[in-house]
């Protein structure tokens, strides 16, 4: 790791902190984030040219509430007749941090935050958003780089996050035991979708928005520590891991879509597979079931076959039932469908994928003409089959996966 | 998911005022969702370049010879289809007969 990537991971751990002192110390959510991030921008100018301070923490801190101050200071000179102040300074705020106020809190704050940045008045893009710049330390051109998108496009949708926060009245605190369960959903949903975003993406031009895996890990991981009995926390972890363990085999050197059976399986990171398959062993064993658990445990057992030929499909296909009851939705019962076909022929999964026949969910989605094309191939149809990859390969709106259904299709090509 | 929104006008409708999209530049812009636009010159400006065995025809006028002609595009990224689709309505008035909703496609996919 050189120098400039260990200072990056350095503020970026420290980010989240340093805005939840400032939180505490003068509330205001959207003023006390910007003076973070212009802190954070003072650190990477000044910290290669004059060293790293002893407290690098503190250093923020002191920069980001000398900003913050400035900041409402000139706001106020802007606007002198408006009766409220945007931010309130509470009373024993004072400016020099105290010495070692670092500790067990932080890891609360960075929960309260994520928390704080997954509010359910916002949509699932801007929570993707602001948790990027205000938890994971990114500034806005790079989270607007990971997206593809103009950062002209990514600033007002983080502002606008920002004010729809303040609008709605949430606060810098933890939610109530009540609500506590939907708000950890949606902070593990929003973490996904980040992680999920990143791996789709994870070769060729797309290098950038793969850093977004480790960033859903790294959060994920500090999530994990606050919180380290919940089995879907742990469940979540687990299966980031197992699935971006695969990440060096899922293409090929020109870019091209390895599906998991065709995959070198001696490049799968060791490490990842050991670290995941822990987790969520001990999760299952000792928490109630969640879907997070389920799939990391179906994904771990795809990753302890020494072939896929090995594959516990069995097993695979129990998890599936079970996850299918406790989370039902179209994208597993494809699964499910496919891990009956493993155990019980072909011509079982295809039945299972009739039930998903006029569901409004996938109705032009080329998911189930996917699935149907490999079940029909399995059972040797192989003009249907071809139809399907065919149809699946129109309807797909991602590049590389209708050049795989389009090769696909004409392997079956006579 | 990035929507290409193409805005249809036809040539047999007699001039109007040009277009108010403030309330959809200020919906989609505000909410972070517009990523460009464009405004086209009127279609009997273009050119049509054909390349066929390698012998080329270059034509003055339009591809497509029809009354109904895109005069605009705007790409915006959003939630669902259905949020592109609200959008859309934001635009398909006035002048405008109609506006297509299409998805781009993503350099990014699922193994399977």
């Amino acid at each position: 790791m050189s120098a400039s990537e260990r200072l990056e991971d350095l503020l970026r751990e420290l980010a989240p902190q340093v805005l939840g002192v400032l939180l505490h110390r003068y509330g205001g959510f959207e003023e006390c984030e910007d003076a973070v991030q212009e802190a954070l921008l003072a650190a990477a100018m000044q910290w290669p040219a004059e060293g790293v301070p002893e407290s690098p923490r503190s250093w923020l801190v002191t920069v980001a509430s000398r900003r913050l101050i400035d900041q409402v200071r000139s706001e106020q000179a802007r606007r002198r007749r408006e009766a409220t102040a945007a931010v309130r300074e509470a009373p024993d705020a004072g400016l020099a941090p105290d010495p070692g106020d670092e500790g067990p809190r932080d890891h609360d704050d960075t929960l309260t935050l994520l928390f704080l940045c997954c509010h359910p008045a916002l949509t699932p893009a801007s929570q993707v958003a602001l948790t990027l710049r205000a938890v994971g330390g990114l500034t806005t051109a790079e989270v607007a780089r990971a997206f593809l998108m103009p950062e002209a496009t990514m600033a007002p949708r983080i502002s606008r996050a920002k004010q729809r926060i303040k609008a709605v009245g949430a606060s810098f605190e933890m939610p109530s035991a009540q609500e506590r369960p939907d708000r950890l959903d949606a902070v593990l949903h929003v973490l996904y979708l980040i992680f999920n975003e990143g791996y789709t993406a994870s070769s060729g031009p797309d290098l950038h928005r793969g850093e977004l895996t480790t960033e859903a890990i790294r959060l994920t991981r500090m999530v994990h520590r606050s919180l380290p009995d919940d089995g879907e926390v742990a469940g979540l972890l687990s299966l980031m891991l197992l699935t971006d363990a695969r990440r060096a085999a899922r293409t090929g050197p020109d870019g091209a879509l390895v599906p998991l059976a065709e995959q070198d399986r001696n490049l799968w990171d060791a490490a990842m597979i050991e670290e995941g398959t822990a987790l969520v062993t001990a999760s299952m064993s000792a928490s109630p079931l969640g879907p997070y658990q389920l799939q990391a445990a179906i994904a771990a057992l795809h990753v302890q076959a020494p072939r896929a030929a090995d594959t516990d499909w069995e097993q695979i296909r129990i998890l599936y039932a079970i996850l299918t009851r406790i989370a039902p939705n179209p994208m597993v019962t494809l699964n499910h469908a496919v891990a009956v076909a493993m155990t019980r022929g072909p011509q079982a999964g295809l039945e299972l994928l009739e039930s998903l026949d006029g569901d409004p969910r996938l109705a032009r989605h080329h998911r189930l003409h996917a699935v149907r094309a490999h079940l029909q191939e399995l059972a040797g149809e192989y003009a249907a089959a071809r139809e399907n990859y065919r149809l699946a390969a129109l309807l797909t709106t991602s590049l590389p996966e209708q050049r795989y259904l389009r090769a696909r299709a004409g392997r079956l090509e006579r | 998911m990035k929507f290409l929104l193409n805005l249809y006008l036809d040539a047999a409708d007699p001039p109007g005022e040009g277009f108010d999209h403030e309330g959809f530049l200020a919906a989609s812009g505000q909410a972070g969702e517009l990523i460009s636009a464009h405004a086209f010159a009127d279609p009997s400006l273009s050119t049509a370049v054909r390349v066929r065995g390698g012998v080329v025809a270059v034509a003055d006028g339009p591809y497509l010879p029809t009354s109904e002609h895109v005069a605009g595009q705007y790409v915006v990224d959003c939630e669902s289809r259905e949020r592109a689709v609200e959008l859309a309505t934001l635009l398909s008035s006035g002048q405008v007969c109609g506006v297509e909703v299409r998805p781009l496609m993503d350099s990014a996919g699922m193994e399977m």
